[in-house]
């Protein structure tokens, strides 16, 4: 069952010539796998992605995750619908630093605005004992070395049970005892609890070892 | 509900993670109102007392003879066709004797808005005092009457104005006249008119009205003496003054009484229209100030969350793919300027109290002009619920625009790096 269908997504950037990043990418992505996308630097991997994610909506093509068409919806109701459905890892780990760990953890689904606080603070203690970082907790995140942000950072992708983890060079800034944790961490996800993972990566070893390598060349998807 | 909430945490976190930053915004806001709050109470308080002077010292409405007034030249009269200019006309040599005043009186009374009516006799005189002699004026009344009017009693430091009516040559006189001439109740004293006429009077009483333009060269005596010393006769009247129920009519009221007795008749804003002046004056400074230093506060919350949202760039583009809307990231802004403003606003409502407490505490010696000891000072709470509303509208303005930036910040731009 797909997760997430794009259809015949293409994309123009219009600076400083137009030129068209993205040729009609057909892309199915099913429930449970872990899909590594690959491809030179500048074939258009990131810009992929932030359409996948919603946050780019300037392109042509269709976009549905989760059974909801996402082209063409406004701002805010794709930011509602980052919140519930994706969970995203960047390459610079991205916590907010004035808050804890605990705090960077829980205000994706203090966002959402489901469930009591008690409940969301139980639960990213949950998720950071996954990611073995519970000791941590009350730390101010600054005050974390860059694998453990990275840790920290999936934690709270993983907070509202998305439907799909997204990253952008998720390991890219990690060495390489802290990349193969990472990757560790994704396929127990993916294995253990059926998490869809979408992460961009140069990182061969890491592409191997994923369920299902896609690789771009030059905007478009040459193979899987 | 939730979404506000969590804005409000998040703008909090922000506020007090950069306590200095937040603090230098908070100041300009709590300088700006505090000067206002000072100044406000300050001259409103000089104008409350100023237009309450105005208007004790001087009749809701006067009516008298104004020989001034422009008037047609004989050649204009009879040569109505041509074109005749006279330069330089001089007044005719009339008598400032109002014609029938006591009737005017009697008449104005009847009037409903009228609160009542006194007739008197206005001259100029000099005041001698062993050698020293002073120009003033010396006001011939029926003193019951005027009291009913101007409420005498209580405007008397010394002697009764009773004194007046057992003392035909009794003169009741103005503090400050009273010191120029170093005397006092029960001192003698020469007055002149200006047809040379000289008369020996008794200071029966000293009365202060808390102006100089009043206290420093007025007397008021028995209408008949005056009458006898300017050598007039008992139908010589100058003056009718006028007393409304509602002082703030007498400019609409003024003119109808001009039209009907022929008379000049001016309402005691524009006999004291030097002095209100200072009012507006007083008003447009204080505002123009208030709103000076508000905008100056304005741009100091301007460029701090300026900076705050410049610094915050990578934070923002993450809440935004966390799931937080562009309305939500505006809030959390909006939020912090509000806050800034609100807290600076309160802050400075307390030290603009302060500061009205310490200028009304402070001796003030108003001098020749005005009585006080201390400057009046105004606390009425309507300029504090000004001041906080100036407050948080000038902050909720001036965050307005870095909210709304921040609002549209594109993360993908950010998270490319
Ligand atoms: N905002 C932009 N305006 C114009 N061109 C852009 C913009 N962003 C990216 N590009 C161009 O689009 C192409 C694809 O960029 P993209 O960032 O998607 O590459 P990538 O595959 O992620 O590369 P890398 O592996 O180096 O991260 C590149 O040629 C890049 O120069
Ligand atoms: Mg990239």
């Amino acid at each position: 069952m797909a997760v997430l269908k794009a259809h015949k997504i293409s994309k123009y950037f219009y600076e400083p010539e137009k030129f068209q990043v993205l040729k009609e990418v057909d892309l199915s992505v099913d429930k449970g796998q872990f899909l590594a996308l690959v491809g030179k630097s500048g074939c258009g991997k990131s810009t992929l992605m932030y359409v996948l994610s919603t946050m780019d909506t300037q392109y042509n093509g269709e976009l549905e995750i989760a059974g909801t068409r996402l082209t063409d919806k406004h701002q805010n109701f794709l930011a509602g619908f980052r919140n519930k459905h994706i969970g995203f890892v960047f390459q610079f780990h991205y916590l907010l630093p004035e808050f804890t760990v605990l705090q960077n953890v829980m205000l994706p689904a203090l966002k959402l605005g489901s469930k009591s606080k008690e409940e969301i603070e139980a639960k990213a203690l949950e998720k950071l004992n996954i990611l073995g970082m519970q000791e941590h907790a009350r730390k101010m995140s600054s005050k974390l070395s860059g694998g453990q942000q990275q840790r920290v950072a999936i934690a709270r992708a993983l907070i509202n049970d998305p439907d799909i983890i997204m990253g952008d060079e998720p390991t890219g800034n990690l060495d390489t005892y802290n990349s193969d944790l990472v990757f560790d961490i994704f396929s127990e996800l993916t294995h253990t609890y059926k998490q869809t993972i979408i992460a961009v990566t140069h990182d061969e070893s890491f592409a191997k070892r994923s369920d299902r390598v896609v690789e771009m060349s030059d905007g478009k998807i040459i193979h899987g | 509900m939730t979404s506000l909430k969590l804005s409000v945490q998040i703008a909090w976190v922000h506020l007090v993670t950069k306590p200095k930053q937040t603090l230098i915004a908070m100041l300009g806001v709590t300088f700006g109102i505090g000067m206002f709050i000072a100044m406000v109470s300050m001259m409103t308080g000089l104008n409350d007392l100023t237009e309450s002077l105005a208007m004790t010292s001087s009749p809701d409405i006067r009516i008298y003879h104004d020989v001034t007034t422009e008037r047609k030249s004989i050649a204009e009269e009879l040569n109505l066709n041509g074109i005749t200019k006279v330069h330089h006309q001089k007044p005719k040599n009339e008598s400032l004797k109002v014609r029938g005043a006591v009737k005017i009186a009697e008449q104005i009374r009847k009037h409903p808005l009228v609160k009542g009516a006194s007739v008197l006799l206005n001259s100029q005189v000099f005041y001698n005092y062993g050698p020293v002699q002073l120009n003033g004026t010396i006001a011939g009344v029926d003193i019951l009457e005027e009291d009913k009017l101007f409420d005498l009693k209580s405007k008397m430091k010394e002697g009764q104005i009773e004194n007046l009516i057992t003392n035909q040559d009794g003169i009741l006189m103005g503090t400050g006249l009273a010191k120029k001439l170093s005397v006092r109740t029960g001192d003698r004293v020469v007055i002149t008119t200006p047809q040379g006429f000289t008369k020996t009077l008794k200071i029966v009483g000293l009365f202060q009205m808390g102006i100089g333009a009043v206290d420093n060269v007025k007397s008021y005596a028995n209408l008949g003496m005056v009458q006898t010393i300017l050598e007039k006769e008992k139908s010589y009247i100058t003056d009718v003054n006028v007393k409304l129920y509602d002082f703030k009519q007498a400019k609409a009221v003024a003119p109808e009484f001009q039209q009907a007795f022929g008379y000049k008749s001016e309402d005691w804003e524009t006999a004291n229209a030097t002095m209100l002046l200072g009012v507006i004056i007083r008003n447009i400074l204080t505002y123009s100030v208030a709103i000076t230093l508000l905008i100056v506060a304005g741009f100091g919350i301007y460029n701090i969350l300026s900076i705050t949202i410049h610094n915050k760039m990578k934070d923002i583009a993450i809440l935004k793919a966390m799931g937080f809307a562009g309305k939500d990231v505006k809030q959390i802004f909006m939020v912090q300027s509000l806050v800034i403003g609100f807290f600076g606003s309160l802050l400075g409502l307390l030290i603009g109290f302060v500061l009205s407490l310490l200028i009304s505490r402070a001796p003030f010696d108003g001098g020749d002009f005005l009585s006080i000891e201390y400057l009046p000072v105004n606390f009425s709470s309507t300029y504090y619920m000004i001041g906080i509303v100036f407050g948080i509208v000038t902050t909720a303005l001036a965050g307005y625009l870095p909210s709304r930036k921040a609002a549209n910040i594109d993360p993908i731009e950010i998270l490319r790096g």
